[in-house]
């Protein structure tokens, strides 16, 4: 064979669905809509839920008829395994597209611009929307992240330094127990604030003491992720720290943390917005309030999460509303925490 | 080299000893203190609990944990007597985590095989960030949504199963009351726990050993027989670590459970039926009037809660780190 | 590829071209592989597999181009060449394996009795069920028991097999590892050793019956004990089907193989460069590259 001869051929895929399958499955999920559509009209069935449910059965039923005809009992199986997974990723995605679809067009209803420049001090249950606000709450839960992030990030971080760094014998038992703390359940973070502090010294509600509740359960938070991101550092940037004769501790302080910035960025945004909508927690430790207090370290303070709280317990349609446009708020704050940490998170993977 | 020549001795290995600068005892000092503040938390979280319930243990011995009641009487006298028993409570707890569990396993693994072997790869960045999106989302959100939407079209359903599968016991009801039950409890809980294990689910499976799966692929296996074979045994350890974390998280689920569910002191199997509770959502409720003696009973919960979810949770994560991490 | 291809009085097909035996041990070799194809059933074997014109690509870079290759039924044949010129490629479109890797393509023809593999509507499985394959590193199922790891293809493929310790003796038998497992078929595969998985591997890819067999350096991972050994077991397996064998291993392909086929590629797409018959390639070969690699001038 000479090289000359070589013939220069277009690249195929054969094995991808052809026309003919395309039209076939098309074929099948046509008739089990139409199928789905007739026999609920006909049977005492109904609902959404009704029609979703059949329109799987009869798609699978319709479709093997197919299948069996081509490829026999195991590519029946295959098939309806496929169409099985499909249906659990379904099911997840509609339940995510309800809360979402379900807070916006509820919690928009009650949003206007006084929303979120006034209190609720003057408010109560049976005012409408057009009165009070959560510009309190807003207040509130900005300074129990402050306190939060004051505490939880410098121990998230040396924490995560010394399974990354100093990596001593302890580190299996610090894993271990960092590991533990994150199986906290938010009321015990509570109910131990205020056994420790409130009954044992004269500090009593404040947002200083949310706050810390809050960090115990930032912490685990902080620490995974800024591990995760740690050692994404490559080795060779401390090798070269420690060959220029650099102290271990410069090294990280001038190398390692700053390589690893934007990453532990996102370890403290995603802290964030783990703690953003605690509410169980800010019960013992913080109260429910109703106008500004600029004080973190004296007196009850309001948080959205509270506010979403009494509105549900109030149980007057206006204190509904209110919950509903409170928690609307504090999802798109969460969305937003999310957005930039993984901004932040890919434009370190990027770099390297 | 000639054989007469005498062997030469191994010289033993120097011991290298770099002592640290004196800023890099600091450093050291320094991390390894904060670090070791995760434990000093827990510990502290342990102690002041047993320290405000430690009456309560005394008083009520082995009975907190196995008796049935709640209540606190106080006389002309100021004299409290009271009888705290958490059976109910844990009976509710394990319930509705149990309930959870069981559905959000099977739609979980579903989900993480769609996502490693079916999903294209532009869907599936989608469907991560939606799922991971899912575990961000604050609890009194699922507490609103399942009181609001879900439970309506719950108890659609629980009316349906009782009519059609209410001649077995969990499904019956003494009374036709379906809102606030554990098994709306049970639902919300699975949605919150699917995140979770969907996510551990997924690392596991997109490990399997690319060679098994070739081997099963050119014995001329489909991919669910692929699946079966091969991913399924491979992943089954991460699966079952990955359930224990969601239980963990049902256990000490809060405010999410008190939205949903009518707190009664009572053992209820009947999941259908508006009765039934769990410790966390249990304290919230009694704290606001609690006196002072019922506080100390708040906080002896709180211990066991604590425990709980602590036990479970060492658990999960040691079939996890065994698993998934290390890869098999 | 021409050569005179007969059919003796027992109505195998052989090819006049051998190893190096003599005519009087011809009818020792056709006896037995008649022999051997009555334990299987009476199933002939076929016309062999044939690839026309196989390009391949991995995304828009053309690995392969334009192979030919003819492999007569019942014969040995060894693809050797250089690391990186395409041999493992080319031998993964034989039985649409390398479709599975994203992103890559192919043309050309692979036909199996005649019928194109590749031929839309087929059922693909069905395929891999007539054509297997032995990997570079054995890969049992560790779940799996030593027996069920040999079934595991008829299980997989839904198959009902009448009587299936038998088979599973038979499978045992012909890869090698019958003796040393009979009495442990129900302990794991992950206990055995590396030259044992191999063979257990093989065992697990007789069990459907194919007609081909590829085999993707099989002994490169083993010591030099179980090497020899699977290339007894592949010496006594073509007298039942056709095989082909990528190696690496010159000595190997000259120990075991009826023709060979060198693979080249010299920074662009790789190439088939010349095939023949075994001890033609490693003694009177055509091409000086060919001679060039047998020699050792270079690879």
């Amino acid at each position: 064979m000479s090289q000359a001869q070589i013939s220069t051929a277009t690249p195929t895929r054969p094995w991808t669905p052809t026309v003919k399958d395309r039209l076939m499955t098309s074929a099948s999920v046509l008739l089990a809509v139409l199928s789905d559509v007739l026999i609920v009209q006909l049977t005492p069935m109904k609902g959404k839920i009704a029609y979703f449910f059949l329109f799987f059965i009869l798609w699978f039923l319709i479709d093997s008829i197919f299948v069996y005809r081509s490829k026999g009992q195991k590519g029946v199986r295959d098939a309806l395994a496929a169409k099985v997974t499909l249906f659990g990723g379904v099911i997840v995605v509609m339940v995510v597209a309800s809360i979402l679809w379900e807070t916006i067009h509820r919690g928009l209803k009650g949003v206007n611009f006084k929303f979120f420049t006034t209190t609720l001090r003057e408010t109560s249950l049976f005012d409408p929307i057009g009165s009070g606000g959560i510009a309190h709450a807003i207040v509130g839960t900005l300074m129990l992240i402050a306190i939060a992030i004051i505490f939880a990030v410098p121990m998230g971080i040396l924490t995560a330094l010394y399974l990354t760094e100093i990596k001593g014998k302890a580190s299996g038992l610090i894993q271990f127990l960092v590991q533990a703390m994150s199986g906290v359940p938010s009321v015990v973070a509570g109910l131990f604030i205020y056994a420790a502090i409130i009954l044992n010294t004269p500090l009593r509600s404040s947002a200083f003491l949310g706050g810390l509740a809050l960090t115990i359960l930032m912490v685990p938070t902080v620490t995974r992720t800024a591990q995760e991101v740690l050692n994404l550092v490559p080795r060779d940037l401390r090798e070269a720290g420690l060959a220029m004769g650099a102290t271990q501790w410069k090294t990280v302080a001038l190398v390692v943390v700053p390589a690893a910035r934007s990453g532990l960025i996102t370890a403290t945004i995603l802290g964030v917005a783990r703690i953003a909508g605690e509410t169980a927690p800010l019960l013992f430790t913080v109260g429910v309030f109703d106008s500004y207090n600029f004080n973190p370290f004296k007196g009850d303070q309001g948080s959205l999460p509270t506010v979403v709280w009494r509105g549900l317990q109030g149980g007057t349609p206006e204190s509904i509303q209110r919950a509903w446009s409170t928690i609307l708020a504090l999802l798109i704050v969460v969305l937003i925490m999310f957005v930039i940490a993984r901004a932040f998170g890919t434009r370190q993977m990027k770099r390297k | 080299m000639s054989v007469d020549a005498p062997a030469k001795a191994i010289p033993k290995p120097r011991e290298i000893t770099t002592k640290p600068r004196v800023s890099d005892q600091i450093f050291r000092g320094v991390v390894t203190t904060f670090s070791f503040s995760a434990l000093l938390i827990l510990l502290l979280i342990a102690a002041f609990l047993l320290l405000q319930g430690f009456n309560t243990f005394r008083e009520q011995g082995i009975g907190f944990i196995t008796n049935f009641e709640w209540v606190t009487f106080t006389d002309e006298n100021g004299v409290e007597t009271a009888n705290f028993g958490l059976q109910a409570m844990l009976v509710g707890t394990l319930v509705i985590s149990a309930l959870a569990v069981l559905i959000a396993v099977p739609l979980s693994v579903l989900t993480a095989l769609f996502l490693t072997f079916y999903a294209p790869e532009k869907l599936k960045k989608y469907l991560v960030t939606i799922i991971d999106l899912m575990a961000a989302f604050p609890s009194i959100l699922y507490g609103l949504w399942g009181f609001f939407v879900l439970m309506p079209m719950a108890v659609y359903w629980a009316k349906l199963i009782n009519k059609w599968l209410g001649w077995i016991y969990i499904f019956d009801v003494p009374q036709p009351i379906f809102s606030r039950s554990p098994f709306i409890a049970g639902l919300v809980l699975t949605v919150m726990i699917i995140p979770i294990i969907t996510s551990v689910a997924r690392e596991v499976f997109s490990q399997t050993p690319l060679d098994r799966i070739q081997a099963a692929y050119a014995l001329g296996a489909t991919k669910w027989g692929m699946i079966r074979a091969v991913v399924l045994p491979f992943g089954a350890g991460g699966v079952v670590g990955g359930s224990m974390l969601g239980l963990g998280r049902a256990f000490g689920e809060t405010v999410a459970v008190f939205s949903v569910l009518n707190i009664v002191f009572r053992s209820n199997f009947q999941i259908l039926f508006t009765q039934g509770g769990n410790v966390a959502s249990m304290i919230i409720q009694k704290w606001g009037e609690a006196t002072p003696k019922e506080v100390g009973a708040l906080m002896a919960a709180g211990l066991v809660l604590f425990f709980m979810t602590l036990i479970v949770n060492f658990i999960a994560n040691q079939i996890v780190v065994r698993t998934v991490k290390s890869g098999r | 590829m021409s050569e005179n291809i007969t059919k003796n009085e027992n109505g195998t097909i052989m090819s006049d071209q051998d190893k190096t035996t003599t005519p009087s041990s011809l009818s020792d070799v056709a006896g037995a592989r008649a022999a051997g194809a009555s334990r299987v059933g009476t199933r002939a074997l076929g016309t062999g597999l044939e690839a026309r014109g196989v390009h391949a690509w991995f995304d828009k870079h053309h690995a392969l181009a334009d192979v030919s290759l003819d492999f007569s039924a019942g014969t040995v044949t060894a693809l050797i060449g250089p690391s990186g010129c395409g041999k493992s490629t080319f031998i993964r479109t034989l039985n649409r394996m390398h479709e599975f890797i994203p992103k890559t393509s192919m043309a050309g023809q692979v036909l199996l009795d005649g019928k194109d593999i590749y031929e839309s509507g087929i059922d693909v499985t069905k395929i891999r069920l007539q054509i297997g394959m032995v990997f570079q590193k054995p890969n049992p199922f560790p779940s799996m028991t030593i027996g069920e790891n040999v079934l595991s293809g008829l299980k997989l493929a839904q198959l009902k097999v009448s009587n299936q310790s038998e088979l599973m003796e038979e499978c045992l038998t012909r890869a090698g590892l019958w003796n040393e497992v009979k009495d442990r078929l129900g302990a794991h595969a992950g206990g055995l050793s590396g030259g044992q998985q191999q063979r257990l591997c093989i065992a697990r890819a007789l069990a459907v019956n194919p007609k081909v067999l590829l085999m993707d350096e099989p002994c490169s991972a083993l010591d030099p004990g179980s090497t020899l050994r699977i290339e007894e077991t592949i010496s006594e397996l073509s007298k039942t089907m056709t095989i082909v064998i990528v190696t690496h291993n010159m000595q190997q392909a000259a120990r075991v193989s009826d023709y060979t086929a060198f693979f080249l590629s010299d920074g662009g797409p790789g190439q088939m460069i010349e095939v023949g018959p075994t001890n033609e390639i490693f003694s009177r070969p055509k091409d000086t590259r060919t001679e060039n690699y047998v020699t050792g001038r270079f690879g």
